[in-house]
């Protein structure tokens, strides 16, 4: 794609002053929390408990790391478990995902048939639904189906998530049609066309569709499903030693910060992909 | 006569075509069918089971009854507490909405104006928030009500305040630093969107604009990028109604379940109160089914009015 490389003739100087000293200033309020969380993962405990409270760590340690690894291992169910839990339904949960809502987008995206217009519009509208509005009718239906205190009840309706769908579809319609007809004319059957020709082409929405995914999964603590202490998840673990309390809150700090970063580092790797499938995204009329 | 004969002709005949093309496209079906089954089972069906249970008595041990529109009357005439609910809710939509909407747009435009690596950068930052998961419990912290809160402790140490502010417990304070931290939040999917369509729209366009005598940014912005970002825009403005008439979690590990007062009681604070907690099952789904409707009204308004926009 072309840029312009020199000064747009339409930008006076002042404005663009304005524009970066505004980013800086608004930039420095949103990553102060998340500053902090990073600072405070390295404060020795003295510090934590400052009076006055001085937001920069002098005395950096790696204790609060040590000490998690110690709560870790003297919990009732192994740790390791925990972690075990959340990267199981996050694989899982992503890899259905992403393969059943390709699949739909696929068709909806390059094919007009009876119904399909209509059920896309269904998913924009789904957009909207918040979990809780769902809740708890979603619980009645997984006791009806008896997944409840199973892994089912939080892997299963990850697959469906609407938003994959959504961005998926719309980032499908840029494959030219032209292609497709070409290997159906080189008598390729739908199914290979799609592992062969779509998918590869969407590179991009995968990454994306992954990460939306993935940050939703991870943090997902799933209590309201999940009873059995061997099956639950790493956030709600984490959960349990922020409210340990004041003795814990270096542990607290070091576990908040690991947590957050998982998120962050996967989408910092995935950024470029990510926005080149949100070019896509709008909601045409 | 005729043209009524006519016309469910053509009917029949439409309909015709329609089961001719259905049975034509049984692969496009079978592509389709996972995953509308899941989400028939996991979005479409809780629905219609929620708008049907807000019209009984269910609390989960004892087969529903039907009670026709009690719930709904019992709503809004006698339940005191769903009304500061609702006044909350609409505060905090009525205000975090249009803002976090704006600033998503806004930030998103000044941002595409940085060369390309500090755009990068940038872009992480301000969509950082969101995807840290629980990282708003930070928040906590900072507006911790004690004098080892690092806001109070800053407050005093210029002078502006005496004595420590309990932000997260005194009513006038809470429903503040709830909008301060959803705003915080709110630059999410809709931002990401944005700055994708900006980078997205053809420089020629631009170009041509300066041809033809677009003086500012300002002109730019209404002339050529706006009209371009339209379904960015409508797209933005779903998420922006999601995110800001779903906020639960935050008043509720922020001030606390339920809130001083109920000073920071939203409407999905209440619908899991009655849902999780009293198990009165019936009629939280009638409060789901407000919201639910309220929502989609909201969005329907929104919709239309964005498709004016620089035309």
């Amino acid at each position: 794609m072309l840029k312009i490389k020199k000064r747009k003739p339409n930008r006076s100087r002042g404005g663009d002053i304005g524009i970066y000293l505004l980013l800086i200033f608004v930039g420095i309020f949103m990553a102060i929390p998340l500053i902090y969380a990073i600072v405070s993962a390295f404060k020795p405990l003295d510090e934590i408990f400052l009076y006055p409270p001085r937001f920069f760590v002098s005395h950096p340690t790696f204790a609060n790391f040590q000490d998690l690894l110690n709560v870790m291992s003297d919990s009732w169910v192994p740790f390791t478990r925990y972690v075990f839990n959340t990267v199981l339904i996050t694989l899982v949960g992503t890899l259905g995902h992403l393969i059943f809502a390709s699949m739909a987008a696929y068709v909806l995206a390059k094919y007009d048939f009876p119904g399909g217009k209509t059920f896309f519009s269904l998913c924009v509208t789904a957009l909207l639904f918040n979990q809780w509005v769902t809740a708890i009718p979603n619980y009645l239906v997984m006791t009806r189906l008896g997944w409840v205190d199973t892994y089912l009840a939080l892997i299963i309706p990850a697959f469906a998530a609407p938003m994959g769908l959504f961005l998926m579809k719309q980032f499908m319609e840029q494959i030219p049609d032209s292609l497709i007809e070409a290997a159906r004319i080189d008598g390729a059957k739908q199914g290979r066309i799609f592992v062969r020709i779509v998918m590869p082409n969407v590179k991009p929405a995968w990454l994306t569709l992954t990460i939306f995914s993935v940050v939703q999964l991870w943090n997902l603590t799933g209590t309201s499903y999940i009873y059995t202490e061997e099956l639950k998840m790493l956030p709600y673990a984490l959960q349990q030693i922020l409210l340990g309390g004041v003795a814990r809150a270096g542990v607290s700090a070091a576990a908040t910060m690991i947590v957050m970063m998982v998120p962050i580092l996967i989408f910092l790797f995935a950024e470029s992909n990510v926005i080149e499938t949100m070019a896509s995204s709008g909601i045409k009329e | 006569m005729s043209f009524l004969k006519k016309y469910f002709k053509v009917k029949r005949k439409n309909m015709h075509i329609g089961w001719y093309k259905a049975k034509r496209s049984k692969t496009m079906y079978l592509f389709l069918l996972p995953y509308a089954i899941l989400f028939t089972t996991f979005f479409i069906l809780p629905v219609l089971v929620s708008v049907f249970f807000s019209f009984t008595y269910y609390n989960v041990l004892e087969p529903a009854q039907f009670t026709g529109v009690d719930n709904y009357i019992k709503l809004i005439l006698a339940d005191d507490v769903f009304l500061i609910a609702i006044k909350n809710t609409f505060i905090l939509a009525a205000i975090t909405g249009p803002l976090g909407y704006i600033a998503s747009f806004v930030f998103a435009w000044f941002i595409n104006e940085l060369p390309r690596y500090i755009r990068a950068f940038a872009v992480l930052i301000f969509y950082a928030p969101i995807i840290s998961g629980q990282a708003y419990l930070i928040w906590a912290i900072l507006f911790s009500g004690d004098a080892y809160g690092y806001i109070n402790a800053m407050l005093i140490e210029v002078g502006i305040i005496a004595e420590p502010i309990l932000w997260l417990t005194n009513p006038n304070y809470m429903l503040n630093v709830v909008m301060v931290v959803v705003l915080w939040m709110s630059l999410g999917t809709g931002f990401l969107s944005f700055v994708a369509g900006l980078q997205g729209i053809d420089v020629s366009q631009f170009e041509a604009g300066y041809v033809d005598g677009v003086k500012n940014r300002w002109q730019e912005l209404w002339y050529i990028t706006l009209p371009n970002m339209k379904p960015m825009l409508l797209f933005g403005a779903v998420m922006a109604i999601t995110q800001s008439f779903g906020v639960a979690d935050v008043t509720q590990n922020l001030c606390g379940f339920p809130s001083t007062d109920y000073a920071a009681h939203t409407v999905v604070n209440h619908l899991i109160d009655y849902g999780s907690m009293r198990f009165e099952m019936g009629y939280a789904s009638a409060i789901a089914t407000v919201l639910f409707v309220t929502m989609v009204v909201c969005n329907k308004a929104i919709q239309s009015l964005l498709r004016k926009v620089g035309t």
